[in-house]
């Protein structure tokens, strides 16, 4: 169950070797998680995050693995990974995502397609799973990964951020949806975050870590805000962007 | 699906809240499938709600027979101290034990075994208990201490896990008005106020220190004691009757109560004291239940609410209260109305909290990032000290410590293992602390 401050005692990350969902899973087993179900699709790396989720004190880790570019296997997966936290879920992450080099896929219908498979379609697949899991149980959180990506829409990478965008969009939906049911929806949209995905990018201001992004998801589960803006600032920051001429904005974007 | 919560407000759950009227209805339910108790929610964490489960709420149990020649009495488990103090005070009777508010049923006193200002004196409430109704997954039964000691005493503190409490007789007090003459004193540090509760307890019937945990330096812990009895018949009213009763009509914004709020409170609440007074006549009301005149002051906390953080540490512990009023003045966060009051010995009870000591209750709104931690840090003086943290209280104590902090915790799932071998009666506490199974 969960706490006075929203922290969880049995969680499931899908997406369980990204570096922010590691970090934010870091800080829940030093709080108060005891059993932590990583689903991901690297076993070698999945089992990494298991034992690290140990060292932090948790006191069960399992991993589960699946292929997010089959949005086919998002139900059994989450099944799996329910099944493996053996009793109530306290709270969902969904981590799933890929950045990948724009440049390479714009000419390149399949790996097009493949940005929107990984980012939206098996997320949305594996919500729905989890919603359903977690109405039955009659509580429960579920935390998206969003992205300022997708708030408004840059050239450079398009291919992502209007995948995040339809999550994002989605999301709200269907948060709403879930009010007064018992559980609730989260969604996290953090700036540039140094991980291993941006490696090789160039830091635009407001670069966090990832452990800063953990720290904003922490003091969000406790708020129960909507959405958790990581940095805080960037909310008052988009606020202005999305409001720029489209003129003005062709020029903030390829800054 | 309603929302429930506790009095701190967080955590929350959505729960199906059914009201049984009679003890064969509690029965029906408890045949149904896993069930929580509720009283009128005056526990401050999540012990009476059930998220995405059935909740009793039992506050239509409520009849209050005749009190006899004895003082003893029969109620229903969710007749409030309120209503029966409304009908047993004008006949000269009062509330053996009454928490700091009016507004608790008969069912939720035994399940957390609460206690007042005169625990030194007279324990806590189970102790004034003459026999209960519990209904249980295995049948219904009356228990008294002498029938059924184990089961009466895993009832009382139990947190409503070991049965439904139906019906309760409780021994009143008799008294001679309805006006308490209280001894007020000033102490300009925590070592004064500890000094003269260990010295002067023992005089009174009721006492308690309010401490100031916002003051820093040299005046950090000092504190007003107040100290009375009942008056004798004849007595003085008191001079300021109750004005009317206030409320909190909306959640007030997020940080109302920050640092500065408090501390001028704080600074208002202690020079407001007299340095010394005796024997002022104050009614029932404003000495026993002062904030029950502010309906829903639980709303002032904001939207995230916030956690009282109440332990009890033993009488050669009282160093330990030092270092925590220390602790918190230091370590920035906001505290409103720590209550500081000493314990006499514990009663039998396996879960009781109360055990002859120090007892420290902290309000602390949720919001600081670093009041997780800083609550998990006293924790672990509480338990070095020997002490414990009330679950009446509790919306957050790591499940790990409840077996060293409560040592008969084992002694007391056995007892509950005779009634409720499938574990039908449980709650979010009971779940989150792991007392019963997931």
């Amino acid at each position: 169950m969960e706490n006075a401050f929203g922290q969880p005692q049995s969680v499931v990350v899908l997406g369980g070797t990204s570096d922010i969902a590691r970090a934010i899973v870091r800080k829940l087993c030093a709080a108060r998680a005891e059993t932590v179900v990583l689903a991901g699709r690297d076993p070698t790396r999945l089992a990494e995050a298991a034992r690290e989720a140990e060292e932090y004190g948790a006191a069960h880790a399992e991993v589960v693995t699946f292929d997010a570019e089959d949005p086919a296997s998002a139900g059994p997966a989450v099944a799996v990974a329910f099944g493996r936290a053996a009793g109530p879920v306290d709270l969902v992450i969904l981590a799933v995502g890929l950045l990948g080099d724009q440049a390479a896929m714009e000419d390149d219908p399949e790996a097009a397609a493949r940005m929107a498979t990984v980012n939206l379609t098996w997320p949305v697949a594996a919500l729905t799973a989890v919603r359903t899991r977690l109405l039955a149980q009659g509580h429960g959180r579920i935390l998206v990964l969003s992205s300022v990506a997708g708030v408004r829409v840059r050239r450079s990478n398009y291919l992502y951020g209007g995948a995040k965008a339809g999550l994002d969009r989605l999301c709200r939906g269907m948060g709403d949806s879930l009010e007064g049911t018992g559980v609730r929806l989260q969604i996290v949209r953090p700036g540039f975050v140094r991980t291993k995905m941006t490696a090789g990018q160039k830091e635009v201001p407001f670069t966090t870590g990832p452990n800063e992004v953990a720290e904003y998801v922490l003091r969000g589960l406790s708020s129960n805000t909507p959405v958790i803006w990581s940095p805080p600032v960037l909310r008052y920051l988009f606020l202005g962007l999305t409001h720029l001429p489209t003129t003005l904005w062709r020029k903030v974007a390829a800054l | 699906m309603t929302r429930l919560c506790g009095w701190g407000r967080t955590p929350t759950a959505d729960a199906s809240v059914v009201a049984p009227s009679s003890d064969d209805e509690v029965a029906e339910l408890l045949a149904r499938g896993p069930l929580c108790a509720r009283g009128l929610g005056r526990s401050y964490g999540d012990a009476a709600q059930l998220a995405g489960g059935t909740v009793a709420q039992l506050t239509g149990l409520d009849e209050i027979g005749p009190i006899d020649e004895a003082g003893v009495v029969t109620l229903g488990a969710g007749a409030s101290i309120d209503a029966l103090l409304a009908t047993a005070l004008p006949e000269g009777w009062f509330v053996p034990v009454t928490p700091g508010t009016r507004q608790v049923t008969m069912g939720g006193a035994v399940a957390a075994d609460v206690h007042g200002k005169n625990h030194h004196r007279d324990g806590s409430f189970a102790s004034h208990v003459e026999s209960l109704r519990l209904a249980t997954p295995r049948g219904v039964f009356d228990v008294s201490p002498e029938t059924d000691p184990d089961l009466f005493w895993a009832t009382a503190g139990g947190m409503g896990l070991t049965g439904i409490v139906t019906r309760v007789r409780v021994r009143l007090l008799r008294v001679a008005s309805d006006v308490v003459l209280v001894d007020t004193d000033r102490f300009d540090d925590l070592d004064g106020v500890m000094a003269a509760m260990v010295e002067g307890d023992a005089r009174y019937r009721y006492s308690v220190a309010w401490v100031d945990c916002t003051a820093a330096g040299a005046r950090t812990g000092r504190a007003v004691l107040t100290r009375g009895d009942h008056a004798p018949a004849g007595a003085e009213p008191p001079r300021a009757p109750r004005a009317g009763r206030f409320g909190v009509p909306f959640v007030a914004p997020p940080g109302l109560l920050n640092r500065l709020s408090v501390r001028a409170f704080n600074e208002a609440w202690f020079r407001r004291a007299p340095r010394h007074a005796v024997a002022e006549p104050h009614s029932i009301g404003s000495f026993f239940h002062p904030l029950d005149g502010v309906a829903d002051w639980n709303r002032l906390y904001g939207p995230r609410g916030f956690v009282q953080y109440q332990f009890v540490v033993p009488d050669g512990a009282g160093e330990t209260v030092r270092v925590v009023v220390e602790r918190l003045a230091r370590s920035g966060l906001v505290s409103f109305l720590a209550v500081l009051k000493r314990f006499g010995a514990g009663d039998p009870g396996h879960l009781s909290f109360p055990m002859a000591g120090w007892t420290l209750a902290l309000d602390l709104p949720v919001g600081a990032d670093s009041l997780p931690d800083e609550l998990d840090a006293l924790d672990e003086l509480v338990l070095d000290a020997g002490g414990r943290v009330y679950l009446a209280k509790d919306a957050r104590l790591a499940p790990s410590k409840v077996a060293a902090m409560y040592p008969r915790l084992e002694e007391w799932r056995a007892v509950r293992g005779r009634v409720d071998p499938e574990g039908v009666l449980t709650s979010d506490l009971a779940r989150r602390l792991h007392l019963v199974g997931r």
